[in-house]
């Protein structure tokens, strides 16, 4: 019997779950039953298989599972921070370490304060983990490997901090995640001492019991699912149409940073080629000076207005280009599980022999695609709120800034136009209406 | 007080033919015809609207005389006036060939939004040398004005074209000035310089042109990938739809933009070309004071002779003095014969040095005078040039705090 931990701890001292409305469209009836507003902390997992989830109490209360609490900033229990990049020097390698501050009050822990050091290999795998434990459930996507177009190399400056970033995004949406928040093994990532992790990394199934899960999930594929419920369809269709638009405004964005910099470029020139001027000039010589100060002054707005692009909307819309391809594997992985299902069925259905152990394997995969088509579709909710979030917050704060640029360039001219009036009102000369 | 079709013109309302007429290029059109080989041309005429100033203050607002112009009977005008006033500093006509374009500006001269410009420009020259305190009260610029057949003809009985064909020889030869009015030579490096540094500003400006163009139209992506994103959103839907609409109004307001722009690119352009006009007075001095040493070491070698031949001391060498200590001393009524011809030559010589040496005083008076005035309004002008360049900045600024405020709202309802 694959392991399923069936724990019906009481959780302390949390408030009542609300099913909030926008779901209330996608998740099965619930029965008003106390034992529904319990859950556990404690998701253990005992082996890493793909097939064996960790569950608590029934499917249906996995979604109770999920807080959706709109002060969830209030509630939070657990700050992690991503910072302070250093480079390591090895005989063979050279890599960048992170470190990786954690600050929690979560009885869990044995302390309130962690500080660890980690590289990008033990983010891959604390992603890799997840992922393996809860198939159906979205995991923020990292930060590629390499960026093949425009970065040179992995230890430039830009690259690195980009990197943090992104980093620091991931394990805060861990952190946030329902139950990606209360993973062992996203415990053991924040706290662990190097060489804790590295043991602990070399626990969990062996390279066959692995090798025999792929091949499981290979045939599924490759069976392919018969009766796929209209949702999941649907989820896959807008899957598709979100990876096209987000990609499209990525590389939107991109062009507009590139065009931005060229245009820079062009005025770079303005300022000095006045400045020139105002030397072979008298009169002149003051007004040519002031607007080669204005155009200075533009330009290094205008550097700062492509500094916030770079930093602010290019990740948040890469990320979520990003997303598509883990959205798209957790569509494919509960496929994988409902064929799974439909292929138990048939050969219950048509084989004689064996029929206890087959119906046992039956009831299993059955529970394990009801799990799994609930645990996705509170995920994809909570996916989509935090898209929403993310993305509306991105590009009001691209606005808000593009005003900002505006507003300075503006005073820049305003007081120049202030100071030539000013000159002319004292020289006497004619109004300028 | 300032008139004039441009806001930033200087002209003064008191010289004598603005004082009588309103000038203006009201319109242009296309026609076509033979040209000179008997071939078809199209070619664009621009019509000159004169009012006398008196009827306009009455009210009674009478039709303007009018006539049709082509662009290279402007042309012939100015080639007259610089012939004819060399003194001055003669304004420039707009460009022949549209120059410092970027890309999305057509070069072609038959584009309407060229033709429009030129149309400005031409209005701008004509008002400028009608309140030309000298160039206003010429004929010839008074019947361009205001005869439309025969002008052409007219044109050419001042024989200016002899003249204008020895002017154009002497600017372009090259000679040394022993002692020029160091005045010119400052404002001839100046000229120089201001017309580098305009060219230099106007590439610049042409390039940074079609970069903002790019930056804004890309813009309109966003447009249109909200709207198709919209289309598979629930609540998203409204917001990012009109967010949209904004982005696409973002994008358009850079064609206004830009289309004012060009009005500064123009009025930096005149500046280049006065460069030129300044340059060519400054030559002129040049020439005048080369022409004025050339007479005076003239008479200077001639008095030498003189007194050689009276002295019968040597200093100038000459081929007949070799010759005859060589062949024997020339007779005293050869000498004698040498002599008076010589003093007729001195006295020719210090009437010529005298003449031109009248013409090159005059000439500095008269083109320092009107140097003077044009440095007046170059600094008037493009101290009003920078002052709108601010004012379009600003219009600009304000229009992308609009947007993107706009933007904003729309954006917050997600």
């Amino acid at each position: 019997m694959s392991g399923f931990v069936v724990d019906s701890t009481v959780s302390s001292g949390n408030s009542s779950v609300a099913i909030p409305t926008d779901i209330s469209g996608q998740i099965l009836d619930l029965d008003e039953d106390d034992d529904l507003e319990v859950f556990s902390k404690d998701t253990t997992v005992t082996d890493g298989s793909s097939f064996n989830a960790s569950m608590q109490t029934s499917p249906a209360s996995m979604i109770n599972q999920y807080k959706f609490e709109e002060d969830a900033e209030d509630t939070k229990d657990i700050f992690v921070t991503v910072d302070n990049p250093e480079s390591h020097v090895t005989a063979i390698e050279t890599y960048i370490t992170y470190r990786v501050v954690t600050k929690t009050t979560r009885s869990e822990f044995d302390s309130s304060e962690f500080e660890v050091r980690r590289r990008y290999q033990d983010f891959l795998w604390l992603k890799g983990r997840l992922e393996e434990a809860h198939p159906t459930l979205i995991v923020h996507p990292l930060p590629e490997k390499f960026v093949v177009k425009g970065m040179v190399e992995r230890f430039n400056e830009d690259f690195i901090e980009t990197r943090r970033r992104a980093l620091h995004r991931f394990l805060n949406k861990i952190a946030e995640h329902p139950i990606f928040s209360s993973s062992e093994d996203f415990k053991i990532f924040l706290t662990a001492a190097p060489g804790e992790l590295t043991s602990y990394k070399k626990q969990g199934p062996g390279f066959l019991s692995r090798m025999g899960e792929t091949v499981k999930a290979v045939a599924a594929a490759v069976r392919g699912v018969r009766n796929r419920p209209q949702e999941f369809t649907e989820m896959q269709e807008y899957v598709e149409a979100f990876s096209q638009k987000i990609s499209s405004l990525d590389k939107v964005t991109q062009r507009i940073v590139r065009e931005q910099k060229e245009y820079l470029e062009e005025l770079k020139e303005c300022g000095p080629t006045y400045a020139l001027w105002s030397q072979s000039e008298e009169e002149l010589a003051e007004p040519l000076k002031d607007v080669a100060g204005c155009v200075d002054r533009c330009c290094k707005e205008t550097e700062e207005q492509v500094k916030n692009l770079n930093d602010n909307l290019i990740p948040v819309l890469h990320e979520y280009a990003l997303c598509t391809d883990t959205l798209k594997a957790v569509l494919r992985r509960r496929d994988n599980i409902q064929a799974d299902f439909e292929a138990k069925t048939e050969a219950l259905a048509t084989k004689k022999a064996d029929r206890d152990t087959m119906r046992d394997d039956l009831d299993k995969a059955e529970d394990r695609l009801e799990w799994a088509n609930n645990a996705l579709k509170s995920d994809w909710t909570r996916w989509q709120k935090d898209m929403r979030t993310d993305l509306r917050s991105a590009f009001v704060d691209t606005a808000e800034r593009n005003v900002n640029y505006y507003e300075k360039c503006l005073a820049v001219w305003e007081s120049f136009l202030h100071s030539q009036r000013t000159d002319a009102e004292g020289n006497g000369n004619v109004d300028f209406s | 007080q300032f008139l004039g079709g441009l806001g930033f013109v200087m002209v003064e309302k008191g010289t004598s033919l603005l004082k009588m007429m309103e000038i203006s290029v009201a319109e242009a059109e296309k026609r076509t015809g033979k040209n000179a080989v008997n071939m078809q041309e199209t070619y664009t005429v621009y019509l000159i609207e004169t009012r006398p100033v008196d009827a306009a203050s009455e009210g009674t607002n009478p039709v303007p005389d009018s006539l049709w112009r082509r662009y290279s009977e402007f042309e012939l005008l100015r080639n007259y006036l610089l012939v004819t006033y060399p003194f001055s500093v003669v304004p420039p006509l707009p460009e022949k060939r549209a120059e410092f374009v970027w890309h999305k500006l057509s070069a072609d001269n038959m584009d309407p939004d060229f033709v429009e410009r030129r149309r400005v420009g031409l209005e701008n020259f004509l008002l400028r040398v009608a309140s030309h305190p000298d160039l206003s009260s010429d004929k010839i610029f008074y019947s361009f004005l205001t005869e439309e057949n025969g002008w052409k003809e007219t044109v050419f009985e001042t024989g200016f074209q002899a003249k204008a064909d020895s002017r154009l020889k002497a600017l372009n030869a090259t000679f040394r000035v022993k002692n020029p009015d160091k005045r010119f030579a400052e404002m001839k490096h100046y000229g120089d310089e201001l017309q580098s540094v305009i060219s230099q500003l106007l590439r610049v400006r042409a390039r940074a042109a079609d970069r903002l163009y790019g930056v804004y139209k890309v813009h309109g992506n966003y447009g249109r990938v909200f709207s198709e994103w919209s289309a598979i959103e629930k609540e998203m839907g409204d917001g990012l739809q009109s967010a949209g609409h904004h982005m696409d109004a973002y994008a358009a307001s850079v064609d206004d933009i830009l289309e004012e722009e060009e009005h500064y690119a123009d009025q930096l352009k005149e500046y280049l070309f006065y460069a030129d006009a300044l340059r060519a007075v400054c030559r002129k001095h040049e020439l005048t004071q080369y022409e004025l040493e050339m007479a005076a070491q003239d008479l200077t070698s001639k008095k030498q002779q003189r007194e050689e031949l009276a002295t019968g001391t040597i200093r100038t060498f000459s081929l007949k003095g070799m010759t005859s200590k060589l062949f024997g001393q020339e007779t005293p009524e050869q000498r004698e014969a040498k002599v008076k011809m010589l003093e007729t030559q001195i006295e020719e010589g210090e009437e010529l040095v005298k003449e031109r040496n009248t013409e090159c005083e005059e000439f500095v008076k008269s083109a320092w005078v009107d140097i003077e005035r044009f440095k007046e309004q170059k600094d008037h002008d493009l101290r009003e040039a920078l002052i709108s360049y601010a004012i379009m900045q600003i219009s600009m600024c304000k229009k992308g705090i609009q947007v993107w405020n706009n933007a904003k709202e729309c954006f917050s309802k997600m």
